[in-house]
């Protein structure tokens, strides 16, 4: 079995995603995997390359074309995040954030003037985007957020901080999720969008990782920053229910990003038992060794299946829910069984900065935990099955 | 400005290379297909032409349906339109005859294609089609600029290098250095389904050769380390063993 070959419940490639995922396989293999290892030991990350794939689209992938992106559906999407993330689990990342969560917020729940204010930059990749929930005291637990927004005339003061922000520091322009309501209340929360620049805002601690080195994570400081009434996407109080919206379309890029890590994993695994030898014979000879691999392969089609499940259902506009749940918390689970799984077929080599496995071992645990923790998945989908 | 550029469909060029029908076919089972290398180099650069001074490219192949992947690769780069031309593309005189009979329809102000295919190394479809159409051509290019109806070019010779001047139409073939490649962006892809594709029929008389066999290189044989600290030993081999000195 090769992973290209995977199709099965209808989910056939397209010619558009066959050449979509050769468009960003030829772009991460020459723009992205020479600098792989500097940007991860040095913690780099390279705002200039994901300005280079904005040129190419990939930053705004579900974004229409009179707003300046591809236009494009969420099958090309994951087909992209999967190539990137095959080469660089970090420029993954960073693409799956920068679509998902700031674009996607502005693009699903901003009015016409907003959109065209700041999609059109954020969608060929002029400008970064960042999304903020999370907080340093409230992860999962986002409902007892402590960033305040007051209102002031027509505008509202923020004070406050956000925890773990990818594009935290070096992102143009964030979408960040404040209180505006009574703390525990669903309907007291407000998605509001800060640019770079705005007095009062700025990013701060960035954080030393294990993996993912090179998607830059950091904390976004506020402090009696001015911002419009304008900036606020959608109703006031609304901003929960629209990030836990946002959240489901971005479980479906997690999931994408894990089935990048995990196929990487595994081709290089499978790659290596074959040509590496003992006992005067491939490893891959050995039952040992070809029954890890054919456990990777089971478990990352199972993945790819509920991936693109959850795909298929977002474009048809249908509830997803528990779906994109699934396929993320799954995703990703097998994303790090399948890094895990490499290391050890690889043996000491494994362990070396001089194989792929090594860092996708590393970077895999961020899937379990970013955008909702397995346990979160978990929690969902037990909600949806025990309400039915 | 009005280009021509041809397209190879050829095997990647990591594909372990196999044979069928008794060595004499290429076995192209599970084998990805892309476009010919130094045709991306002919197209990108017909785009850089026209884009600077208006005009528009047309890709053409020779080939079967399981091609079109390919040309509609050279449309979401940048193609304005393609041609396939419904045939197995036996051998470059086939080839360049079928290139030849649309392009004599067409009036091309250049021809551009690949030094060589990746694949079988002719390297004959740029000279047999601008002979068939009687026009010049240059071959092995790393340089083109067209203007006033003239093109320059450089091409490189033992050595150094040769700068050729020649008054368009003609065909020119690309080498290496003649630019870089250029990945289609997401709106190319969604616009390439859309450009037109023309399938055209074969023409002509088929006068072809046959392959009678492939073979491929020996396997190449073991490694043996010398210390440094004994070239005797390594001088010994050489004059014995491998008998290169």
């Amino acid at each position: 079995m090769t992973t290209e070959g995977m199709t099965g419940l209808g989910f056939g490639h397209t010619e558009n995603q066959k050449m979509v995922a050769q468009m960003a396989k030829d772009f991460a293999e020459k723009h992205i995997r020479p600098h792989v290892m500097e940007w991860d030991e040095a913690q780099i990350f390279p705002k200039s390359t994901m300005q280079e794939m904005g040129k190419l689209g990939l930053l705004g992938v579900l974004v229409p074309e009179e707003y300046g992106g591809a236009g494009l559906g969420y099958f090309e999407y994951i087909t992209a995040i999967q190539e990137i993330a095959k080469v660089c689990s970090s420029v993954g990342l960073s693409m799956a954030a920068h679509n998902s969560l700031c674009t996607g917020h502005i693009l699903q729940f901003g009015n016409e003037e907003q959109k065209k204010k700041w999609l059109p930059k954020l969608a060929v990749g002029e400008w970064i985007g960042a999304w903020g929930l999370t907080e340093a005291n409230t992860g999962s637990d986002a409902m007892r957020m402590q960033c305040v927004a007051n209102e002031d005339g027509d505008h509202y003061i923020i004070n406050g901080t956000k925890n773990w922000i990818t594009h935290g520091i070096t992102g143009d322009v964030a979408v960040v999720l404040v209180r505006t309501g009574d703390l525990l209340d669903s309907n007291g929360i407000t998605a509001i969008v800060v640019e770079r620049g705005t007095p009062g805002f700025k990013g701060g601690k960035k954080e030393n990782k294990l993996g993912m080195r090179a998607s830059e994570t950091a904390e976004l400081i506020f402090e009696d920053c001015r911002v419009p009434k304008a900036n606020v996407l959608g109703k006031v109080g609304e901003g929960f229910k629209q990030a836990m919206k946002i959240l489901d379309g971005g479980r479906i890029s997690i999931a994408a990003l894990s089935l990048g890590i995990a196929k990487g994993s595994y081709e290089a695994a499978l790659k290596y038992a074959k040509e590496r030898e003992q006992f005067g014979q491939p490893i891959a000879s050995f039952q040992a060794i070809s029954f890890k691999l054919a456990d990777m392969a089971t478990r990352i089609e199972a993945a790819e299946l509920l991936t693109y499940q959850a795909a298929d259902l977002k474009m048809k506009h249908k509830p997803m829910t528990t779906e994109s749940a699934m396929a993320k918390y799954y995703a990703s689970e097998v994303c790090v069984y399948a890094a895990t799984e490499a290391v050890q077929i690889f043996g000491g080599y494994g362990y070396t900065k001089d194989f792929p496995v090594e860092k996708f071992y590393r970077d895999s645990k961020l899937c379990t935990i970013g955008e909702g923790t397995s346990e979160i998945q978990k929690l969902v989908i037990a909600r949806n099955i025990l309400r039915d | 400005m009005k280009i021509l550029v041809c397209i190879s469909n050829v095997p990647d060029t990591t594909t372990k290379v196999t044979f069928t029908d008794n060595n004499t076919k290429f076995n192209a089972a599970g084998v990805q297909f892309i476009i010919n290398p130094y045709d991306e180099l002919a197209l990108t650069r017909a785009l850089e032409i026209t884009e600077k001074q208006g005009g528009t490219v047309t890709a053409i192949n020779v080939g079967l349906a399981d091609a079109e992947p390919s040309i509609r690769k050279t449309l979401a780069i940048g193609a304005n339109d393609a041609v396939r031309i419904n045939a197995e593309p036996i051998d470059a005189y086939f080839v360049a005859e079928q290139i030849a009979a649309y392009a004599k329809s067409e009036q091309f102000d250049l021809i551009l294609t690949g030094r060589e295919s990746i694949d079988y190394n002719g390297g004959l479809v740029g000279g047999l089609l601008a002979e068939m159409l009687g026009i010049p051509s240059v071959n092995v290019i790393t340089s083109i600029e067209v203007e006033n109806g003239v093109a320059t070019m450089e091409r490189d010779i033992d050595g150094g290098k040769e700068k050729v001047s020649c008054k368009l139409p003609l065909v020119a073939s690309a080498q290496k250095e003649l630019t870089e490649p250029r990945i289609p962006n997401m709106r190319g892809i969604m616009a390439a389904r859309t450009k037109p594709l023309k399938v055209v029929e074969v023409s002509g008389d088929l006068i072809t050769s046959a392959t009678v066999g492939f073979e491929l290189p020996a396997a190449k044989g073991g490694v043996k380390l010398i210390p440094a600290d004994q070239a005797e030993q390594l001088i010994e081999l050489l004059h014995n063993e491998a008998k290169v000195i």
